[in-house]
């Protein structure tokens, strides 16, 4: 049980609020960004290529530029002229915004139509007449890398092969020394599989400059409303567009994660329309638009090794990445981390020795590697490390549940430096798998398992023991183009005692307006539901980095908690001169202040608010609010324990997923029931990669599964029934002791169940299979093995 | 996601509706539940000009015992079907496969003969109308036609409608005494159309087979009979050896298909798997 220091009134921490926004998308009141509707407003669409590789001989716009309604067709050609053509990508690498001579991916942009309306716009797009001359693309990345292999990128002046960076971290003589001499090795080759964000609403804008006063308002699907500012401001300067000229409102989002960090060509293409046409200009990616070419996430082919004793000791580990990145690097990480937070993946475990490295590579596929709901490439590093433990227990023949309780870093060890560099901040393990263990009867369970193969039934139980690790972060070594990575709030509560606070996050479903309002309630004893919270508009909210990676908690939550304590420290200095006593004199209970030994001479939290504008003591600034930037010193370190259970049919290879049981720690809780909710739709999103997902390309670079037709994005139909649960480890370090949560549960399933799968099949020498794990790939195994005919 | 431009009108009856068909010649299509037209118009995969909604027909939406047959209409959606209780005694598979197919939104909308005359190759209802051995009506400025469900489909997405018919009724013969029926299938998990599908219609008695017909959906470019898998039940004792010899059979004789959701090969295994499953849940 979760105890609260507030009453259910006051609503702050621990309580299980309904969602304040909720009742507005209940009703259908939610303002998306295809809600907006301008007066004189132009639709896009977009022309895409068929191809992976081609160049372009000529683009035919005459039988579109005939049909009435179509206002103008737009081409790279016609974007040189103005040097918009090509942008930066957050990773400080190039991507075109439209081609003028070459399409390096299908489904890339490749002209934009203009219209009055966007059936018409849809039309034109559709009589734009493209002559390419195709080309052999490379779709495979190790092929990427072959001597002969054409160089992709002849944009980039000198270079001669399709490589575009190398990383490393750890210590790698140490490790290939301990590797050289180690009695048990262990070695898989993983691939973390391309798949895609999906979110429900898809990437649009309405980009709205106004020529008398060159000023462009920018409505934009985005998860980082004052990052992309910054960025117009750098990209469009040039024309005039200066920072202070440009408002970017991101209203309600349908979905984000990380897919709606980047900028895409078509937001560019937008803006720059709206400048020479003085119009606003609309663009909505349809559905197949979003899934065929932006916002991949994963694709990395990791050799995970674990290196340890006999008996069972993990004592190191060592993991070897290619990164695909399609076109262009584009995806959203912090500068300094091109493959994120992958060094997360020592894992759990307490030992000393580790090397990891990744060399990423261009290919002729869509371009990204976004963090989807993820921090930052945090689910490919859990999957290898939680595969590769399974399979040394495998090994050496031990009980993966015993392993790891023999191997975890113990609690009273936090702070704890991890082989990589890492501080994680605290943790309980043990606790978490012992209370997975025990909601699930793991013991029964094996018991069962035993039963089952005896009389040759496929079933199979998988655990999966995760750190994370969100909240980035620390501007020492966070920044995305140079920003520090910090998050604000800034808190004005209004004389009658209510409040609204701004924040430089935006959520997309994750629930801040509540969330916000309880962590001021906590430190105010303001009631929440008189907080109104408010983020996504550049002109009013303080300056942030955006919502990503779970860092909203982490760090514009922090700030929540310290702009609200700069004002309790106002409001004791206020009660003292109202009470006429001493500041040292005083008490503080959420609501109100009181005198030592007298509680009954107070003053509640909205006499003091109110005495701030009508009787403020002399010399003390007027007025009641505070705004912090919240600097954190560390990143937040949450865990779960995880544990999974299938059943698969010997016959037809399909697999079930029985039960799962998802124990959580994200320190101190917020709110449970937004906690949870974000458990259920991440463990679901975990579910997909481990079972379903994947964006399948033939040796032409075609999508296979371009639509949801072929692609299943799993709901509640496929989704067991989920079981949650937590422990609660606070962050030492966070000023309410919270950690990130909302990414957990996508980055814990995905090993569990493909643990739970291949311990079904263990017996019969199966040590590893690639996500997703389908029926036809389970039946493979099940034919090659002899279970069926 | 945005169609071609297009007319729409809409027929208040069968005469009506073939009347706009000649009217409208190659450009018209019919409409009815378009859950299989309107992706495809989305998509820009079809064009027509005019569309001459059906679904509003009345005459068309119907399930009934008429004499020896049950009759469906064209315009009975898949939902309808689904909760219908005209096809006790030897004709479960009907409500079965309707209740497998999609999700509830196109159950409401979808028309038993919108999927008959799209003719989709892992549609569900081709085998179930073949193992019942339907007949299925069409009507066109010429008058009416029965085709044998057996007959009505020619290839991948063809039938043998012609552009200026519409597909009207789907008349299911009254099983004989002892019979049962089933309707197995294992979906492609995204759109949930059958990788394979077996509709199975058994009559027995005393545990031998006295007659077997069996369908299969999803194996090959058009649902098809299979024959051999009958043969094998018809005059047998019905015990789980037979059944699984008998539906080794499935996918003889057809072009199995292959993708990456199955490949030929196991496209045959689960069309064995999945026709021991229909035969034995229809003894
Ligand atoms: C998400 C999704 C999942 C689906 N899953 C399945 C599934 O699991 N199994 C399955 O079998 N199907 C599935 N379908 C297809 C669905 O059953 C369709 O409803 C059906 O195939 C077409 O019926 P309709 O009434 O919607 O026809 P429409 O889409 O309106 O028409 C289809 C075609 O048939 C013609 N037509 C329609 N009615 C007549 C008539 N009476 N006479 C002559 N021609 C006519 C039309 O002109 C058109 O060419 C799925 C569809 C979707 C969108």
């Amino acid at each position: 049980m979760i105890r609260c220091k507030t009453s259910k009134e006051i609503g702050g921490m621990g309580h299980s609020l309904k969602r304040k926004e909720d009742a507005r998308f209940l009703a259908g009141k939610g303002n998306y960004v295809d809600d907006i509707k301008l007066p004189g407003m132009l639709y896009m669409d977009i022309v895409r290529s068929p191809y992976a590789y081609a160049k372009i001989k000529n683009i035919d716009a005459s039988e579109a530029l005939k049909i009435p309604g179509v206002v103008a067709v737009v081409t790279g050609k016609d974007l040189e002229k103005y040097n918009l053509h090509w942008m930066p990508t957050l990773m400080s690498d190039t991507q075109m915004v439209l081609p003028t001579d070459t399409v390096m991916y299908q489904a890339q942009e490749v002209a934009a139509v203009i219209a009055t309306d966007r059936y018409t716009a849809r039309d034109g797009k559709e009589a734009v007449r493209v002559d390419y001359e195709p080309m052999k693309p490379i779709i495979d990345p190790y092929k990427s890398l072959d001597a002969d292999a054409p160089v992709l990128r002849t944009d980039k002046e000198g270079k001669t092969d399709n490589h575009i960076w190398h990383w490393e971290a750890g210590d790698k003589e140490k490790t290939d020394k301990l590797f050289a001499e180690a009695e048990v090795v262990v070695k898989e080759q993983m691939h973390i599989p391309r798949i895609h964000v999906s979110s429900i609403e898809t990437c649009g804008c309405v980009a709205d400059y106004h020529k008398v006063d060159n000023h462009l308002t920018m409505y934009m699907t985005t998860q980082a409303p004052h990052a992309i500012r910054t960025v117009i401001a750098l990209v469009a300067g040039h024309v005039g567009l200066t920072e202070e000229k440009v408002r970017v409102i991101s209203p309600d989002i349908g979905g984000g994660f990380g897919g709606k960090v980047p900028v895409y060509p078509g937001y560019v293409i937008a803006i720059a329309v709206s400048f020479l046409t003085g119009k606003p200009v609309k663009w909505i990616e349809d559905r197949s638009e979003n899934l065929q070419a932006d916002s991949f996430a994963r694709d990395y082919h990791i050799t995970a090794e674990m290196a340890g004793t006999k008996d069972g000791k993990i004592l190191g580990t060592r993991f070897k990445i290619l990164a695909d990145h399609g076109y262009t690097d584009a995806s959203a990480n912090p500068s300094k981390f091109p493959t994120g937070l992958f060094s997360i993946g020592t894992g759990s475990y307490d030992y000393d020795t580790s090397f990891m490295e990744a060399d990423a590579v261009y290919t002729n596929k869509p371009p990204g590697g976004v963090a989807y709901r993820c921090s930052f490439r945090v689910t490919e590093a859990v999957h290898a490390i939680e595969r590769i433990t399974d399979r040394f227990a495998l090994e050496i023949g031990k009980d993966p549940a015993q392993l790891r309780m023999e191997n975890f870093i113990k609690k009273e060890d936090f702070p704890w430096k991890s082989p990589t560099g890492w501080e994680y901040d605290s943790g309980d393990y043990h606790a978490g798998l012992k209370l997975a263990m025990d909601t699930i009867g793991y013991d029964e369970l094996r018991k069962e398992q035993a039963e089952k193969r005896a009389k040759g039934e496929l079933m199979g139980i998988g655990i999966s023991t995760f750190t994370e690790i969100v909240g980035a972060g620390p501007s020492k070594d966070f920044d995305i183009l140079g920003i520090k990575m910090f998050d604000s709030a800034e808190i004005r509560v209004h004389p009658t005692g209510k409040a609204i606070a701004r924040f430089g996050t935006k959520s997309q479903g994750q629930g801040h307006e509540t969330t916000y309002a309880q962590i001021i309630a906590e430190e105010l004893g303001i009631p929440a539901e008189n907080i109104q919270v408010e983020e996504g508009d550049t002109d009013t909210a303080p300056y942030g980095l955006g919502t990503y990676a779970s860092r909203s908690t982490p760090t514009a939550g922090a700030a929540a908690a310290v702009a609200a304590r700069k004002l309790r420290d106002k409001a004791r200095k206020i009660a003292a001169y109202l009470l006429e006593v001493s500041e040292d004199d005083l008490e503080w209970e959420p609501g109100k202040f009181s005198v030592k030994g007298a509680p009954e001479k107070s003053k509640t939290i909205q006499e003091i608010v109110f005495a701030a504008y009508t009787n403020h003591p002399q010399g003390m600034e007027a007025g009641f609010e505070a705004t912090h930037y919240y600097d954190p010193p560390n990143l937040t370190f949450p865990s779960g324990a995880y544990i999974c259970v299938v059943d698969i049919d010997n016959e037809t290879a399909e697999i079930k997923v029985r039960r799962f049981v998802a124990i959580d720690d994200c320190g101190n809780i917020i709110n449970p029931m937004i906690v949870q909710g974000q458990v259920h739709g991440g463990l679901t999103q975990g579910l997909a990669p481990a079972m379903y997902e994947e964006l399948i390309y033939d040796e032409e670079g075609n999508i296979l599964n371009g639509t949801f037709m072929d692609y299943l994005v799993p709901t509640a139909v496929e989704s067991p029934s989920w079981e949650t649960g937590h422990t609660v480890t606070p962050s030492p370090h966070h000023p309410i002791g919270a950690k990130g949560v909302g990414e957990s549960p996508t980055v814990g399933a995905p090993p569990a169940i493909a643990n739970a799968i291949v311990d079904a099949l263990s017996h019969l020498g199966v040590t590893h299979m690639e996500i997703p794990i389908t029926p036809f790939k389970v039946w493979k195994v099940l034919k090659e093995k002899g279970v069926v005919e | 996601m945005i169609p071609a431009n297009f007319q729409y009108t809409r027929a208040g009856s069968v005469d009506e509706a073939i009347g706009m068909l000649k009217q409208h010649g190659d450009a018209a299509k019919l409409l009815a539940g378009g859950h299989s037209l309107i992706p495809a118009m989305k998509l820009r995969l079809n064009q027509p000009g005019v569309l001459i909604d059906i679904g509003s027909i009345s005459e068309l939406r119907y399930i009934r015992k008429e004499g020896n047959h049950i009759a469906i209409g064209g315009g009975a959606t898949h939902d309808d079907i689904a909760n219908s209780d005209a096809f006790g005694g030897g004709l479960e598979m009907y409500p079965q496969a309707a209740g497998l197919i999609g999700d509830t939104q196109v159950r409401n909308k979808g028309t038993i003969g919108g999927s008959l005359a799209h003719a989709d190759p892992a549609a569900d209802w081709p085998a179930v109308v073949i193992a019942s051995n339907a007949t299925i009506v069409v009507k066109g400025p010429g008058g009416e036609r029965q085709i044998a469900a057996t007959d009505f489909f020619t290839g991948f997405y063809e039938t043998a409608l012609a552009e200026d018919e519409i597909l009207t009724q789907i008349r299911v013969p009254l099983p004989a005494a002892r019979t049962k029926s089933a309707y197995a299938k294992f979906m492609q998990p995204a759109s949930r159309f059958a990788i394979v599908g077996c509709a199975a219609m058994i009559t027995s008695s005393g545990g031998t087979c006295s007659n077997a017909s069996v369908a299969m959906t999803g194996v090959g470019d058009a649902a098809y009979k299979a024959s051999k898998v009958e043969n094998a039940l018809k005059g047998k004792s019905l015990d789980s050896g037979t059944i699984q010899s008998a539906a080794a059979h499935a996918a003889d004789g057809a072009m199995v298909m292959s993708d990456h959701f199955a490949s030929e090969e196991y496209r045959t295994h689960l069309a064995s798997v999945f026709a021991g499953r229909a035969i034995s849940a229809a003894v």
